[in-house]
């Protein structure tokens, strides 16, 4: 016998197991569908920070929904190890944006300024070199000062994404990997059949949490998910005593004592390789701030593709020709993965959708 | 469980040797060794401790895998003992734990 879902989530990363999970625990029978091995799969390539300052430039709502999330996170944490028994390592001390120059941080406080206008959540301190020096006693001696916000944290994306899947499982979800989905569509009964290849099912809703891979997926159910890869590369050190007790957006120390160096922007298609011009620029940009990095050795080197879309917001969307579709697209998978499990869960399952989300419709790209 | 190393020298046409020290013990090791089977035939059954848990580690893949034959070669901390040829008057040192920055 065919086997039915109430929910098929297409997409086994960071953004599809949250909401899976989020859906799952709410009593749904749900499958996700995963592809390849070899797939695209920014949930494995990202740098663990969940990150609020400095977000939302051009959309206020955009920093109060990853404040929002950050928020959430503990809870989600805390749940997925009484579940699991995993502990992801989130960790919330506050998060540095550190200067180099007297010019960098005037823009920086600049852009800060403007979001705790707009929202006096967004909290913040502008420190010199002498009080940054304080808190971070490992700051080199030519560092400006930096931004602190008690708002940002990081936690271990990859026991993040296995706790998900662990939890997910435990409430009686499904998952079916290796399943790249090559079809979708409506039927007269409202369900979905969705096909991969020779097989199919049917599901009475799904949501399209596939990635880069939604670009294609979203027409098939009267979507539409504009979203381009931008490639970041990240570097990560053998590991050292604790000399970081806060993250910064460039770098961070991992519980087990990496050091992880990140990140550039690079439009190169698809293509997820690494290049030695960037690599040194991101070990440049991490020892200038932490000279004592210069003689730790480097272990390894990755790149991995964002999901971006063209003005580097999230899309949610419900399809209004194919109700019962869904969408959810972003680029921080990690920071926003508690909003995703206990915000963006309840309203694919009927709960009102937030007003905080008005901006992230796929229609503002239509012009 | 015995941990005493299991691994026997194969006989050699040149007995050539060099000497070296592990945490400042002189040993004569044979020319073509690398720094773990040098550990290994010195019946060393723990050159690290993990930063993480603290328990203990040994030479295990030999092949630069593992990363379990981390070990300070001539103050260079956490190098691996299985990719680095032994030398003469080369000082080895026990890693405990992660090394330090400062």
């Amino acid at each position: 016998m065919q086997k039915t879902y109430d929910i098929a989530v297409i997409g086994g990363g960071l953004v599809g197991m949250a909401i899976a999970y989020g859906l799952a625990k709410r009593g749904q029978r749900v499958v996700v569908c995963d592809g390849e091995d070899n797939s695209l799969r920014a949930a494995r390539g990202n740098f663990g920070l969940v990150w609020v300052q400095g977000k939302g430039g051009t959309c206020t709502d955009y920093a109060r929904w990853s404040l929002h999330s950050a928020n959430t996170w503990q809870g989600m944490a805390d749940e997925l190890f009484a579940r699991t028994g995993v502990d992801v390592g989130f960790q919330r001390p506050g998060g540095f944006n550190i200067a180099q120059t007297a010019e960098e941080l005037a823009v920086k406080v600049q852009s800060m300024r403007q979001l705790k206008e707009a929202e006096p959540a967004l909290v913040y301190e502008v420190l010199d070199h002498d009080a940054l020096a304080e808190r971070l006693p490992a700051i080199g001696p030519d560092v400006f000062g930096a931004i602190y916000s008690p708002n940002d944290g990081h936690v271990s994306p990859l026991y993040t994404l296995r706790a998900l899947f662990a939890a997910f499982e435990q409430v009686g979800g499904e998952y079916a990997p290796n399943q790249r989905v090559t079809d979708i569509r409506q039927l007269g009964s409202g369900a979905f059949r969705v096909s991969m290849g020779d097989t199919s099912f049917e599901a009475g809703r799904v949501v399209l949490a596939a990635g880069l891979g939604n670009r294609d997926l979203a027409p098939m159910v009267g979507l539409s998910a504009p979203v381009k890869p931008l490639r970041g590369q990240i570097v990560v050190t053998e590991r050292v005593k604790p000399f970081l007790d806060y993250p910064t957006i460039y770098v961070r120390q991992t519980v087990e004592g990496s050091v992880m160096l990140g990140d550039s922007a690079e439009d190169v298609g698809f293509n997820d390789g690494v290049t030695p011009d960037v690599l040194a620029d991101i070990a440049r940009r991490g020892i200038a701030p932490f000279p004592i990095l210069k003689n730790v050795r480097v272990v390894r080197a990755w790149g991995a593709l964002r999901v971006m879309t063209g003005d580097g917001l999230p899309i949610y969307e419900a399809s209004e020709s194919c109700p019962g579709a869904f969408l959810a697209t972003c680029h921080s998978g990690v920071t926003l993965a508690a909003a995703h499990c206990e915000t963006i869960a309840p309203w694919i399952l009927g709960a009102e959708r937030p007003a905080l989300l008005d901006h992230f419709y796929a229609k503002r790209f239509a012009a | 469980m015995p941990n005493v190393s299991l691994l026997k020298s194969l006989a050699r046409k040149d007995s050539a040797t060099v000497r070296m020290f592990i945490d400042d013990m002189p040993v004569d090791v044979p020319t073509d060794m690398n720094v773990a089977a040098a550990l290994l035939f010195c019946g060393v059954t723990a050159c690290r401790t993990t930063p993480v848990t603290g328990s203990e580690r040994a030479p295990f893949c030999m092949m630069g895998v593992c990363f379990d034959c981390l070990v300070e070669i001539d103050g260079v901390p956490n190098r691996q003992g299985c990719m680095t040829p032994v030398r003469e008057g080369m000082r080895v040192r026990r890693m405990d734990g992660a090394r330090s920055v400062a």
